[in-house]
């Protein structure tokens, strides 16, 4: 064996060990979900009950549309607040590390942690919120306990989170451009509005592309912050009556309260075809190469 | 051995005593035999006075039984089914499941129990040893699991709320509770900020209308082979109206008020709820004011009493067989043992649900216990084909009345349907 065929051995072995437990941890689950979706609850056989069922309940159309409504609400938000504070944090020649920090922390907190703070926070008649809308003289509001605020209610404390995250990730995207277009521009005569969307928004379109491909993502799969802000032992989270509920809250109530787990994998086999066709869909739209 | 005792067993608290001393003779037996360790593994959820009252009992048994090795684990309620579901597909489970009894249909659908062995304890002796009540835990004329301990519904009030409100003390029936509760209810600016009686859903609030309210306005919950709802009746619909009066035209409280009714209690900022005994060793250590127990009201002085009982139960896993098996006996006979039974009472609280210890005057005269024990008298344990999806129902339907104003009888003819439609889905599954 020669010296490069040899090398090549040991390369595969190595590969081959966290590829053994990449097919075991993940990919050998994901197919027998995707199998179980075709069973009946308890039994074997295939049956395509659990998709006719599913495609039939209110519930699930609730679901699928609240995550809609998550990724529509909650990506642009912490994409803007993000690019605001890292353009602002920019600017800031003192204590930038200390603002950096403090916007990028609610992002390392644990997410139940924070859930129940904010949960405490919205509580209609002890929390802080309607403490602090009472002293401007606004009435008081029922939040996460009403079926008209809740959504925008949980969105909120998602948004409060993300954008840590995305300021971040612009700064180095920021930080990434090199300084001689901003001169030139400048030498031109552009505005600073002008050198913004000019200059600084195409140069930054890989951060973009990353950001809104991870955070649609992420708003998809949402469920920690919905879970701790709505549920209790009592009831199933998602409420009241489904109007936080999301697609991983629903298959979560599906499968680990009902005991349905087959009508769980049918959920997320649904929710995986739609995280592959919008992933798809905006690398495409969203990764086209720019003429500068 | 085993076989002898059951034969010469008269009743079953005889067979628990012979049992259990039995068991340390059988056991050297079996050590001489073969001398091996078993161990087994009991799983249960994270509520603090039971787990260590289980490790104390455990090490207790172990003594008795050098040659058995007991294992527990628990995990936080909100993911104790979500563990149970995942290890027992992988075959990960333990030997011995704690759950709720009304999780006993889904389990056994689900094929995570074998029924408690006729050789171990059949029907009849379960039947004799245990209070009426745990009846209602049959499922398919088997038993699958049985409880150490049970519970029943009473009113928890706040002493010191209701002497400042000059009420001497707490209601007979429902009208007296709305009356008292609303002397305690306080709003500043619209905002309530104490509530007089803290009325539920998805606590114990939905057990107060099925198995109390409903059977006190003259109806009855379900059919006698459990599959209809048998609510829809004028009466049904009066007792349903009831209850929601208290929240929307009475407005002696709310739901949502302080993280629910039992943290407002706790909190001082309720006057009354409806809780089971398992609350109260929280209230012993949390309450910092003067409460006191008090049976559940009637709906006329003097009138018919009714309560919900409830208990955890200890089942074995399918799959479970041979020294693991015997092990697993063994265990669940010395945790269902009159002697554990009332060291558990002290401890955790829950009452004993032997049929022997029901009529012990030392737990009826207690100020605290007394009520509870009594309750257990007219006590129904519903029959839940799915408890999670049932309890869901109730919290979704009443809050359409809570936030979307809908007219009452609408909503229980909803209720109604659903709890059909899930009784019906779950006895369709069944006879395929």
């Amino acid at each position: 064996m020669s010296l490069q065929s040899r090398r090549a051995t040991t390369a595969y072995i190595f590969l081959a060990v966290p590829l053994l437990f990449f097919l075991g941890i993940r990919i050998a689950p994901t197919i027998y979900a995707f199998l179980m979706s075709f069973f009946k609850n308890g039994g074997t056989g295939f049956t395509l009950q659990n998709y006719q069922q599913m495609f039939t309940s209110h519930t699930f159309w609730r679901s699928l549309l609240n995550t809609l409504l998550y990724v529509v609400i909650t990506v642009p938000c912490q994409l803007a607040i993000g690019v605001g504070l890292a353009l602002m944090i920019g600017r800031v020649k003192r204590l930038k590390g200390f603002y950096r920090m403090v916007y990028f922390l609610p992002y390392i907190t644990s997410q139940v942690a924070i859930s129940w703070v904010w949960r405490l926070m919205y509580d209609p008649s002890n929390g802080v919120i309607n403490a602090f809308l009472g002293w401007m003289g606004i009435p008081a509001q029922s939040f996460l306990q009403s079926t008209n605020e809740s959504l925008m209610s949980v969105s909120v404390v998602i948004i409060w989170q993300a954008s840590g995250f995305a300021m971040l990730i612009f700064i180095a995207g920021l930080e990434a451009i090199p300084k001689m277009y901003f001169e030139a521009a400048r030498i031109d005569g552009a505005s600073p509005w002008q050198i913004f969307w000019r200059v600084t928004w195409p140069l930054l379109n890989p951060t973009l592309v990353f950001l809104t491909v991870t955070g649609v993502i992420g708003a998809l799969q949402t469920f920690t912050q919905i879970e701790n802000l709505t549920g209790s032992s009592g009831s199933q989270a998602g409420g009241p009556l489904h109007s936080t509920i999301s697609m991983v809250v629903y298959t979560y109530n599906q499968g680990f309260s009902n005991f349905n787990l087959p009508f769980a994998s049918a959920v997320t086999v649904v929710l995986f075809v739609l995280i592959l066709l919008v992933t798809v869909v905006q690398l495409r739209i969203l990764n086209r190469s720019f003429e500068y | 051995m085993k076989r002898a005792v059951k034969v010469t067993a008269i009743g079953f608290s005889v067979l628990m005593m012979t049992g259990m001393l039995s068991g340390c003779g059988g056991s050297s037996n079996a050590s001489g035999s073969s001398g091996k360790t078993v161990t087994i593994t009991y799983w249960q959820y994270t509520y603090p006075s039971k787990v260590t009252e289980m490790k104390k009992l455990i090490q207790q048994f172990q003594k008795q039984n050098p040659n058995i090795k007991v294992v527990e684990q628990d995990f936080p309620y909100d993911q104790y089914n979500q563990k149970v579901a995942a290890a027992m597909h992988a075959n990960q489970g333990p030997d011995i499941l704690n759950l709720y009894y009304g999780w006993i249909p889904q389990y056994v659908q689900q094929g995570y129990l074998q029924p408690i062995p006729s050789t171990f304890m059949s029907t009849s002796q379960i039947n004799n040893y245990y209070i009426p009540m745990v009846k209602d835990s049959m499922y398919n004329g088997k038993y699958y699991a049985l409880p150490i301990a049970v519970r029943s519904l009473a009113i928890f009030y706040n002493k010191d709320m209701f002497q400042k409100a000059g009420i001497s003390g707490p209601p007979q029936t429902w009208n007296e509770l709305i009356s008292d509760a609303q002397k305690m209810t306080v709003y500043q600016n619209g905002k309530l900020v104490q509530e007089g009686f803290g009325p539920d859903v998805s606590g114990q609030g939905y057990h107060l209308f099925q198995e109390i309210l409903l059977r006190q306005w003259g109806g009855k919950p379900f059919s006698a082979d459990n599959k209809k709802v048998t609510w829809d009746t004028p009466a049904g619909l009066q007792a349903f109206q009831y209850w929601m009066d208290m929240f929307k035209k009475d407005k002696i409280g709310d739901m949502n008020f302080d993280q629910g009714a039992a943290t407002a209690f706790q909190a001082g900022k309720a006057g009354m709820i409806v809780d089971g005994s398992f609350a109260i060793g929280t209230m012993k250590k949390s309450a910092s004011f003067n409460w006191g127990v008090a049976p559940i009201p009637t709906k006329t002085p003097g009138g018919k009493q009714e309560n919900f009982g409830s208990y955890w139960v200890n089942g074995i896993a399918k799959g479970v067989s041979g020294a693991q098996l015997q092990a697993s006996e063994k265990f669940i006979q010395f945790l269902d043992s009159t002697a554990t039974e009332k060291d558990w009472l002290n401890t955790v609280g829950e009452l004993p649900a032997a049929a022997s210890l029901a009529s012990d005057q030392s737990i009826l005269n207690d100020p605290i216990y007394g009520p509870f024990e009594q309750g257990l008298k007219y006590a129904h344990a519903t029959f839940f084909v799915n408890e999670t999806t049932e309890r869901q129902a109730f919290i979704d339907e009443t809050n359409k009345i809570f936030l979307q104003n809908a007219p009452v009888s609408q909503v229980f003819n909803e209720l109604t349907q659903k709890e059909q439609a899930i009784r019906d889905k779950y006895y369709s599954s069944q006879s395929n």
